[in-house]
């Protein structure tokens, strides 16, 4: 008897829930990605972001979201270049070291004042040990940031101070023609002092948060989404266009570019560069490709043979074959990289590149079998070693490129392929726990030194090479201090020419941006940061 | 009842304890840690997050450290996820996981229990080579397959259902269709195999042997006296299985851009985010024992054998 009862009990339910389901249908349509009438925007953006507070944050997706709720001294126009935030113009001393911003007159959402107290309150804050900034280093420029951010001295010596309420002044270590660069990341925006001091590290809660740019933070719902909406105290509310912004963390390529087929999402950050024809064809006007300030490379651990000899390496280098990586693994126009610094880099020649860059590939490989025969390797004194690689995206098939150019050296050369997680990967290069590994590098600002930097002595794991040579680390000081920025982009071409020539690297392709925008998105112009803000976006009637 | 209930339950804490335990070990073991990323921090900040976290401290302190902070029912803050606690992470993930689990196992019980009876009822002729053939083929074709072709053929190609997500930020029941059934399919399939075995062998025991000799008619014989005892299988996988589902899937969740804890839990331990590892298994196995437990009780419900073994 009991069963019966609870079999009509399960019955209900069940009936409950097919009637709730049927509701629901009625009552919720499919969401519209870009819908013009709400003047809003739906956007699958590459990851969840860890943090939005621009001190904690880290990520180029998150910076996606932040950059729209904040603006800097500089920010960033449709092309991404340094334009007037809320500083309205700028001094610099002739020495180049004292920089001194005239900030607008602008609040935060709240209705309080935005002004240069707010900026040298987020300055010290950030770099504060104490805050646990993990980017904080991007502003070492600035005089004594990299002591206090080490505990060695006290915030308050940091060079950074509010003149008056509209007047902010900022000295460097040394002079910086790309500190408007540097000013736009996210590292450099203010953060609400009063809002900040009153809520602690709950300040970035949506119940809590206010902004000073376009659009201000109303949910955000872990893994899920995050929701902007404009923020009218905004000193150009008058013209942001767009009302509502929806981020989605979209870690499925794929699924990400269904969303946009399916009319659910106006914007995706990625679609799979394996997908490019036939989204052409089923989204046309919506495929955005650009070339990105980023480069794919692999490094030769120099701690210990056989990559502690030179001519290992540049045989290696030099047997790799990346035209056919970038032609034949990626599929979406990405450029065989010769050099490190990628093209379009601010102020830089571009001059550098592998010597042999111009010989044709089965020269190459035979001028690396001499090489490696002259270190002694041969059929009596095979070369054994592991080519360690990230196993996500493309990484594993340019892997077996690597391997296969480097086995058709000569018979006795012998490569192993160790795939791992990213996390593990990265823990094994810096502990120079590797032969060969692969690994990419993202701009963080438009300036070559932030791919340079990485093979200086002073950088320490992070040169997962352990390249260290005194005339390239003179040479990247010596550009730190010069402040014609002509003279200083030959000085780093130099260095990294000095660099390529042994080979601590091998460098493998230039990565090119890939977007699905809907076509009646105005304001999105193709950049090489692949930076977009939505304050300047429109819509096409 | 009650009192095997509650005994139950006093054994589950030590089961508890040994399952936090035993993850908190393992999860230390694997290389890598919270804090190894590809742009590396200042050596100081990394000392100090190291710190801050007591990731310095030798296992068996940081161990008792957390256990102290679950006793206060504190789960602590994540490790990746820089603005909030864990406990706020699943408490954001877990409702959706949830209904996800839940609605995919009343669809399938309901649907894999219908075509099991029919199977067994009907058995070696066409209908039961049907449902054979849809329950090889449900176990077959994995959720990665079945989502992304939902997807295009319903949310993008004939665009009658949306094709991922909920309804930005509501909770629209229209949007948990195509993931309902794309997670259902392989429960209906094993729950349509169990069903058919155990209906088979219930048809052929002495009890409905008599009530067909009292002359009853076949639906009644089989509604209402096979099935209670066909259901005892199936009421055995589907409280584990249940826990399972209910814990959340990190392909459906996945494909369908669905913020559950399935998909929390998988990229939490692919960075390492020890806190949110260790509160999603906490919240994994309370699922499992309480699901097992409900699932003894519901026995004890159908098999009257069972109350006095």
């Amino acid at each position: 008897m009991a069963f019966w009862t609870n079999r009509r009990s399960l019955l209900a339910g069940a009936g409950g829930v097919a009637a709730a389901t049927s509701l629901g249908a009625c009552a919720n349509g499919r969401i519209v990605g870009f819908d013009k009438a709400r003047r809003s925007i739906d956007i699958a953006n590459q990851g969840e972001p860890l943090s939005l507070d621009p001190h904690k944050a880290s990520g180029s997706w998150e910076n996606n979201i932040i950059g729209n709720m904040f603006i800097g001294l500089t920010t960033e126009d449709v092309e991404s270049k340094p334009v007037p935030g809320m500083a309205e113009r700028w001094d610099t001393s002739e020495d180049g070291l004292r920089w001194t911003f005239y900030l607008r007159r602008a609040t935060w959402s709240d209705g309080e004042p935005c002004d240069a107290h707010d900026f040298e309150f987020a300055f010290r804050r950030i770099l504060n040990p104490e805050t646990l900034a993990e980017y904080a280093s991007i502003l070492y420029v600035i005089k004594n940031a990299e002591k206090v951010n080490n505990g060695e001295l006290p915030v308050e010596q940091l060079g950074v101070r509010a003149i008056d309420d509209l007047t902010l002044e900022v000295e460097l270590d040394h002079p910086a023609a790309y500190f408007p660069q540097i000013l736009k990341h996210y590292t450099a925006y203010p953060v609400p002092k009063h809002i900040v001091e009153r809520h602690g590290a709950d300040w970035i809660h949506p119940d809590n948060v206010v902004v000073n740019g376009p659009y201000n933070l109303t949910r955000w719902w872990s893994n899920y989404i995050v929701h902007l909406e404009r923020n009218p105290a905004f000193f150009d509310a008058e013209n942001v266009a767009l009302e509502h912004i929806y981020f989605y963390p979209s870690n499925d390529v794929n699924a990400a570019a269904r969303k946009v087929m399916s009319g659910e999402a106006g914007w995706s950050t990625r679609f799979p560069s394996n997908q490019v024809e036939q989204l052409r064809t089923a989204l046309p006007g919506f495929v955005r490709v650009y070339q990105y300030l980023t480069c794919n490379y692999f490094s030769f651990n120099m701690t210990r043979p056989p990559f502690n000899d030179i001519r290992v390496r540049q045989a290696l280098t030099m047997a790799y074959d990346r035209d056919f990586v970038a032609s034949q693994i990626y599929r979406t126009g990405e450029r065989p990289a010769f050099k490190f610094v990628p093209p379009g880099i601010a102020d830089y020649p571009g001059t550098a590149r592998y010597p042999w860059s111009d010989i044709p590939i089965a020269e190459r490989k035979r001028e690396a079998e001499r090489l490696l025969r002259a270190a002694g390797f041969g059929p009596n004194n095979p070369l054994r070693f592991e080519f360690a690689h990230r196993n996500t995206s493309d990484n594993p098939r340019v892997a077996v490129v690597a391997q296969n150019d480097w086995k058709s050296i000569a018979p006795w050369v012998t490569v192993e392929l160790r795939g791992t997680e990213t996390q593990v990967h990265y823990a094994n290069l810096r502990a120079k726990n590797y032969d060969a590994g692969d690994g990419g590098w993202i701009a963080d600002y438009n300036d070559a030194k932030t791919y340079l930097y990485l093979l200086e002595t002073r950088t320490g794991a992070q040169n997962y090479s352990g390249y260290s040579n005194p005339e390239y680390d003179r040479l990247m000081r010596e550009s730190d201090f010069e402040p014609d920025a002509a003279r200083r982009g030959e000085i780093l071409a130099q260095a990294e020419q000095l660099m390529l020539g042994e080979a601590p690297i091998c460098t493998s392709v230039f990565i090119n941006s890939l977007n699905l925008v809907h076509p009646d998105l105005t304001g999105y112009e193709n950049n090489l940061e692949d930076i977009h803000r939505a304050r300047w976006f429109g819509i096409k009637a | 009842m009650l009192a095997q209930a509650i005994r139950r339950l006093a054994f589950a804490i030590p089961t508890l304890l040994a399952i936090v335990a035993a993850a908190f070990v393992l999860m230390q073991l694997a290389p890598g840690g919270p804090f190894t990323k590809e742009r590396q921090m200042p050596p100081a900040i990394e000392q100090r997050l190291v710190e801050k976290y007591g990731l310095d401290l030798p296992i068996h302190e940081q161990l008792a450290r957390y256990l102290g902070g679950l006793a206060r029912g504190d789960l602590g803050p994540s490790m990746t996820y820089k603005d909030k606690e864990v406990i706020d992470i699943i408490a954001e993930g877990a409702p959706t996981s949830a209904v996800l689990g839940l609605s995919a196992m009343v669809l399938a019980l309901f649907v894999g229990g219908a075509l099991g009876v029919m199977a067994a009822v009907r058995q070696n002729r066409a209908q039961d080579y049907f449902v054979m053939a849809l329950a090889i083929g449900g176990v077959c074709l994995p959720p990665l397959v079945i989502g992304p072709v939902l997807q295009l053929l319903f949310g993008v190609e004939w665009g009658l259902l949306p094709s991922q997500g909920l309804h930005r930020d509501e909770f629209g029941l229209v949007y948990l269709i195509l993931p309902v059934i794309t997670l259902s399919l392989p429960l209906i399939a094993i729950i349509s195999r169990l069903m058919r075995a155990s209906m088979i062998e219930a048809l052929r025991s002495n009890a409905i042997r008599t009530a067909r000799a009292k002359g009853l008619p076949e639906a009644q014989v089989i509604w209402r006296h096979a099935l209670p005892i066909a259901l005892l299988p199936i009421v055995s996988y589907a409280g584990p299985a249940l826990a399972g589902v209910m814990a959340g899937s990190f392909v459906i969740e996945t494909v369908f851009q669905l913020p559950g804890i399935g998909k929390q839990f998988v990229l939490a331990a692919q960075q390492r985010d020890y806190t949110l590892v260790m509160g999603v298994v906490l919240v994994y196995s309370s699922l499992i024992i309480l699901l097992n437990l409900a699932a003894d009780l519901m026995y004890r419900v159908l098999d009257p054998r069972s109350r006095t073994a």
